[in-house]
C-alpha cells in the first residue's frame, strides 16, 4: 500500500531537532575594528534575547529537509491531473539557466545600461506574450494570476475614471475561479454573478440583463473552468463593450488555445497569463509564479510602471543601435503593484520555454493538451466510469473536463472526496475536487500535454478499479488513504483551535 | 511533436479514433471559425536545448551582476551569501514541482516546512501568527494596509516617508481602489515624525530600519497608533531583527517585509517572498495560506492548510485577500537559511554587518565632500550626502569596478545627491577600502571639475 512515498515515521520539526551549541553557519572573520555594541546600537533599541532559531548542523538540516521532501508527492514522480492548475512538465534546462550568475545575482536596481541582457529578455518575453494574446502591450509586473487580475481590474478603473465615469460593478460567471470575485472586492467593486446555461456557456440572457451602464468589467475564463470553449464569445464581447465595460481574460486556461486562437481576437481588452501554468515555471508547492498582463491600445496608458521598453538610437554607454530601458514616465499609470520589475527568475524560465517550442511547438502543446483531455474522457467512458461519474456537460472538451460524482454518491455511497483520497493510494495526485461550484460533487480533470497515452489509460483503469471496489465495499474508499505518511487529517480541529507555530520552551 | 510531449503520430491516430473524431481540428470545433488563427504565431521556430542555453547565457553575460563588480547596492534587496544547501534542497523535485498542498496526506513535507517557516518568522518578528508567504515586500505592505481597512475604523492610512518608495507606491495604487486616503508622515533627522493622528486613521505604517537605513523608534510609533485606535504596521528587514527589538515587543500589530535576504537570490528583483506576521487578534483577517497543526485518524501529528474560510477559494468575494499562488518555494529557502544561521549565527551575522557598516560609514563620511545624511543608528545600510553630482560620482566609481550604491534623488528629491550604501557580510574590509578610495577620488574629481568650470 505504501506506494509512492517512503514511509517515514512521524517527523520531528527542525526546532525539535535543535540542540544548544550545534551550528551550520560560521561567520566570516571580523576584519574591521571591533566595537562595543552599545556604541553602535543603543541598548533600548536592541532585543534582549535572540530569536529562538534552531541550532542544528549542516548534515542535520540536509537530512531533515530531504526526509520531509519524501513526504511530498510531486509532478516529477507521478501523474498530477489537477484541474485548472496545468501541471505540465517543468524542463530541467530552465533551472540551469536561471542559476547563471548573470541572471540570479543581478541586483534589481542595477542601472539599465548594465542590465541590458535582463531588459532585453523581458522585452522579448513581452513581445512573445503579446503575440500569443493577440494584444499589443504587455506588463510583466504582476506576481501571480490573482495579482494580474487585480492589475486588470485596477486598469479598468483607471480607464473609466480617465473618461470621467464611475462604475460600481464587475460581472463574474458563477463558474469563475474564487480569485475573480475576491479580486473584484479588493479593487473596490461589487461582484455581480452571471449564470451558466444548460450547455455550460455563459447565460447570454442573464448577461444582457446584468450588463448595465454601471458595470465596469466582465471577468471571463475561456475555455471556462468547465473546460468548455464559450461558443458565444463574440456576442459576449459585443454585449460587454456595448455598455462601455471592459472584457477581462483570466488566463488560467490558456494552455488550451495557444496558437489556435487569441483572446485579443475574441475581443478581450485585458489578459493575464499564469507563467507557472502554461509556461512551465515550477509551482514550488504554492509559488513562485508570475502573472503578466497583455492589454489593448486603449488600456495601455494605464499600465503599471516602470515598463520595459526598447529605444532606438545610442545607448547610455555610447554603443549604437537599439537599447532597453525602464520607462517611469507614464503619467496615467495605475502605479506600482509590487517592488522592482517583477519575478524575473520566472521570466527566464518562461522565455526559455517559448524559445524551445517556437510557434509550431506552442500550438502542438495546446493541440495535445486538448487531445489528451478528450482521450481521457473517452477512456473513462469506455471503462464505464461515466455511468457513475457523468460528464457535467456532454460536449467535446478543451484541455480539461468536469465530472459529477453525485450519482456515484447516491449509487455507490462514496463521495468525490473519497474517490480522491483513494487515488492517493494508487500513486496519483487527485484531480481538483468540488470546483467548479455549480457542479455537484465536481471532479475537474486536466491531464496536460506532457502525459503519455499509457499514463492516461492507467488513470482511467485506476478510477474504474476504485469504483468496482466501492461497489463491493464503500468503506475502503471512505477510510482512504492508507499508504500515505499520514491518514485523513482533522481539518475542523485545526481551524477550531489554530496552532500555527510551534511553541518553544 | 515537441521534446516535452510524447504523442506520436500513431498515438494521435489511436486517440482520435477512441474519441470518435477524424482530426485534431475537429476537437476545436467549438471555436467560431472567424476566431481561429490561420497563420502560425510570429515566434519563430523552436530551438534545441543547447541553442536555448547559449541564447540565455549570452543574455546573462550582457548583465553586470554582483559577481562582476564590487556592489554596495541595497535599497530593498541585498547581496547576502546563499549557502549551497539551500540550492540543493529547493531543487529537489519534491519541493520544486508540486502545487499548493490541497491534499495534505501527500503534502506533509511542504506543509510541515510552512509550519516551521511560520515559527521562524514568528520568532523574528515577535508576533504569534505568521502566514505561509505573500508575493514580496511592497505588496505585503499593501496587504497589511488592506487588513487595516477590513479591521474597520478610519479611512486614512498614514505611511512614513521612510518606508521603501516601492511600498508606498504600491499601497497608493491599491488604496485608490479601496477609496482610502494615504497620508505621508515626513522624516526629520532621518527618522519618522508622525503628525497628529485623529480617529480617521486606521493604520500607521513605518519601516524598520527605514529606507535611509535609520533605526526607528517602533515603540513610539505603535503607541501613537494605538492611542487613536489604529493598527501599528511595521515593514521590516528580517536580518537586522537579529539585533533589534522585535516589532511584537514594541507593540506592533502587523509586521511584514521582503524575505529576499533570507536565502533567496537577487534575481533582478524576484522571485523572493513577502512575510506577514500579526497578533492573535488579527488571525482571521490574515491574507493567504496558513499551515496549522492537527492529528490524523490514527492520532499522528500532521499539518494542513487552515482557517481556509478566510481565503478566496472558499469565501470568494468576502475573502480577506485574493492571493492564491504565493511564494512557497522561496519561503522554504527562507526557513532553510534561518536554520543554517541558527540562534547564535543570526546574531553573529548581525553584529558583523553592524561593525562593518559602522566602519564603512565612518570612513566614508570622513572624506572631503561626503557627509552622513543622518546620524541615526544603522545596521546594514546608511545614507550619505555628497557635495558633487551623485550620478557622475557613481559613474566614476564604476569605471573602477565599484558600484557605490543607490542614488536617492529619484525617490527623494530633497536629497538630490544622496547615496544609499549597503554593507552585507559579502563586502569585506578590503572592498570597503576600495569603495572609500574610489568614492573619495570621484567626489574630489567632480568638485575639481565644478571649480574649473566655475
Amino acid at each position: 500500500m505504501r506506494s509512492f512515498i517512503a514511509a517515514a515515521d512521524d517527523e520531528l520539526t527542525i526546532f525539535e531537532r535543535s540542540r544548544p551549541g550545534r551550528r551550520a553557519f560560521v561567520a566570516p572573520k571580523l576584519d574591521v575594528p571591533d566595537r562595543d555594541l552599545d556604541e553602535l546600537l543603543p541598548a533600548r533599541l536592541r532585543r534582549a534575547e535572540p530569536p529562538r532559531l534552531p541550532e542544528v548542523s549542516e548534515p542535520e538540516i540536509v537530512r531533515h529537509y530531504n526526509r520531509l521532501s519524501k513526504r511530498n508527492f510531486d509532478l516529477d514522480t507521478g501523474f498530477y491531473p489537477l484541474g485548472s492548475c496545468t501541471m505540465k512538465h517543468n524542463p530541467k534546462l530552465h533551472e540551469r539557466i536561471a542559476a547563471l550568475p548573470g541572471h540570479c545575482r543581478l541586483h534589481p536596481l542595477q542601472d539599465p545600461p548594465h542590465a541590458q541582457g535582463a531588459l532585453e529578455l523581458m522585452w522579448r518575453l513581452q513581445e512573445a506574450l503579446a503575440e500569443i494574446a493577440g494584444l499589443p502591450h504587455v506588463s510583466l509586473q504582476p506576481s501571480a494570476g490573482s495579482h494580474g487580475e487585480l492589475a486588470g481590474v485596477l486598469l479598468t478603473r483607471a480607464f473609466h475614471e480617465d473618461r470621467g465615469e464611475a462604475r460600481a460593478k464587475v460581472l463574474t460567471p458563477d463558474t469563475a475561479h474564487g480569485t475573480n470575485p475576491a479580486t473584484v472586492t479588493m479593487a473596490g467593486y461589487e461582484v455581480v454573478k452571471v449564470g451558466t446555461d444548460r450547455h455550460g456557456n455563459v447565460d447570454l440572457d442573464d448577461l444582457r440583463a446584468k450588463a448595465t451602464e454601471d458595470v465596469a468589467c466582465l471577468m471571463l475564463t475561456n475555455p471556462s473552468t468547465l473546460g468548455l470553449f464559450e461558443t458565444g464569445i463574440e456576442e459576449i464581447a459585443e454585449i460587454v463593450h456595448g455598455v462601455g465595460a471592459t472584457l477581462y481574460y483570466d488566463g488560467a486556461n490558456l494552455n488550451a488555445i495557444m496558437g489556435v486562437c487569441r483572446p485579443g481576437d475574441m475581443g478581450f481588452d485585458i489578459v493575464h497569463f499564469n507563467l507557472h501554468k502554461s509556461f512551465t515555471q515550477p509551482h514550488g508547492g504554492g509559488g513562485p509564479g508570475a502573472g503578466p498582463i497583455a492589454v489593448s491600445e486603449r488600456i495601455e496608458p494605464f499600465l503599471p510602471r516602470p515598463q520595459v521598453v526598447r529605444r532606438e538610437g545610442a545607448a547610455g554607454d555610447g554603443a549604437a543601435g537599439p537599447y532597453y530601458d525602464l520607462d517611469y514616465d507614464r503619467p496615467k499609470s495605475i502605479g506600482r503593484l509590487r517592488g522592482f520589475q517583477g519575478n524575473y527568475g520566472v521570466f527566464v524560465r518562461s522565455y526559455a520555454y517559448i524559445l524551445s517550442l517556437g510557434a509550431v511547438g506552442l500550438r502542438d502543446v495546446s493541440e495535445v493538451a486538448v487531445l489528451n483531455a478528450n482521450y481521457l474522457l473517452a477512456r473513462l467512458r469506455a471503462e464505464g466510469v461515466l455511468e457513475h461519474l457523468p460528464a457535467a456537460y456532454d460536449r467535446l472538451c478543451m484541455h480539461e473536463f468536469v465530472l459529477s460524482g453525485a450519482p456515484m454518491r447516491r449509487e455507490l455511497g462514496i463521495r468525490t472526496l473519497d474517490l480522491a483520497k483513494r487515488l492517493l493510494d494508487h500513486g496519483v495526485h487527485p484531480p481538483t475536487v468540488y470546483f467548479p461550484l455549480i457542479v455537484d460533487e465536481a471532479l475537474l480533470i486536466e491531464p496536460t500535454e506532457t502525459e503519455t497515452k499509457e499514463t492516461l489509460d492507467a488513470f482511467a483503469a485506476t478510477v474504474a478499479e476504485i469504483l468496482r471496489e466501492a461497489r463491493e465495499d464503500p468503506e475502503i474508499a471512505r477510510g482512504a488513504p492508507y499508504g500515505t505518511p499520514v491518514r485523513r487529517l482533522d481539518e475542523a480541529a485545526a481551524a477550531r483551535h489554530p496552532v500555527v507555530r510551534q511553541p518553544l520552551g | 511533436m515537441t521534446r516535452y510531449t510524447s504523442a506520436t503520430d500513431a498515438d494521435r491516430e489511436a486517440m482520435l479514433r477512441e474519441i470518435g473524431v477524424g482530426s485534431i481540428d475537429e476537437l476545436f470545433s467549438d471555436i467560431p471559425p472567424r476566431l481561429r488563427l490561420t497563420r502560425p504565431l510570429a515566434l519563430g521556430a523552436g530551438l534545441s536545448e543547447q541553442e536555448v542555453y547559449e541564447r540565455l547565457r549570452a543574455l546573462a553575460q550582457a548583465n553586470t551582476s554582483t559577481e562582476d563588480e564590487v556592489s554596495f547596492l541595497g535599497a530593498g534587496m541585498y547581496d547576502h551569501y546563499v549557502p549551497a544547501l539551500v540550492d540543493s534542497i529547493v531543487l529537489r523535485s519534491e519541493f520544486l514541482t508540486p502545487y499548493t498542498p490541497y491534499q495534505p496526506e501527500i503534502s506533509q513535507g511542504g506543509l510541515q516546512a510552512m509550519f516551521e517557516y511560520q515559527t521562524a518568522i514568528s520568532e523574528l518578528t515577535g508576533l504569534p501568527v505568521s502566514n505561509a508567504s505573500l508575493y514580496e515586500g511592497p505588496s505585503a505592505v499593501a496587504a497589511a494596509g488592506y487588513v487595516a481597512k477590513l479591521a474597520g475604523g478610519g479611512r486614512t492610512l498614514v505611511i512614513s516617508r521612510g518606508v521603501h518608495p516601492h511600498s508606498r507606491e504600491t499601497l497608493a495604487t491599491l488604496a485608490h481602489g479601496w477609496g482610502m486616503e494615504v497620508v505621508e508622515a515626513p522624516l526629520r533627522g532621518g527618522v519618522t515624525e508622525l503628525p497628529r493622528l485623529g480617529s480617521e486613521v486606521c493604520a500607521v505604517i513605518v519601516q524598520q530600519p527605514n529606507f535611509l537605513g535609520a533605526v526607528e523608534d517602533l515603540e513610539a510609533a505603535a503607541a501613537a497608533a494605538h492611542e487613536v485606535g489604529a493598527l501599528a504596521i511595521c515593514a521590516c528587514d528580517p536580518l537586522p531583527l537579529a539585533l533589534l527589538r522585535s516589532p511584537g515587543e514594541c507593540g506592533v500589530d502587523i509586521a511584514v517585509g521582503e524575505g529576499q535576504t533570507l536565502g533567496n537570490r537577487l534575481d533582478f528583483g524576484g522571485p523572493s517572498f513577502g512575510f506577514f506576521a500579526s497578533t492573535r487578534e488579527l488571525i482571521r483577517r490574515v491574507p493567504g495560506r496558513i499551515a496549522g497543526e492537527t492529528r490524523d485518524l490514527d492520532g499522528r501529528r500532521g499539518f494542513v492548510l487552515t482557517l481556509q474560510t478566510r481565503e478566496q477559494h472558499i469565501r470568494r468575494e468576502r475573502a480577506t485577500s485574493n492571493i492564491c499562488t504565493a511564494q512557497a518555494l522561496n519561503a522554504l529557502a527562507g526557513v532553510i537559511y534561518l536554520s543554517w544561521l541558527g540562534r547564535r549565527g543570526i546574531v553573529e551575522l548581525g553584529e558583523l554587518m553592524l561593525k562593518r557598516t559602522a566602519y564603512a560609514r565612518e570612513r566614508l563620511s570622513e572624506l572631503d565632500g561626503v557627509r552622513q545624511l543622518h546620524a541615526q543608528p544603522v545596521v546594514r545600510e546608511f545614507a550619505l550626502a555628497l557635495d558633487a553630482p551623485v550620478e557622475h560620482v557613481i559613474e566614476r566609481c564604476r569605471a573602477r569596478g565599484v558600484n557605490p550604491g543607490y542614488a536617492l534623488g529619484r525617490d527623494y528629491p530633497e536629497h538630490p545627491d544622496g547615496l544609499l550604501v549597503a554593507i552585507t557580510e559579502q563586502r569585506t574590509r578590503e572592498q570597503i577600502d576600495r569603495l572609500v578610495d574610489a568614492l573619495g577620488e570621484a567626489v574630489a574629481a567632480e568638485r575639481h571639475r565644478a571649480e574649473v568650470t566655475a
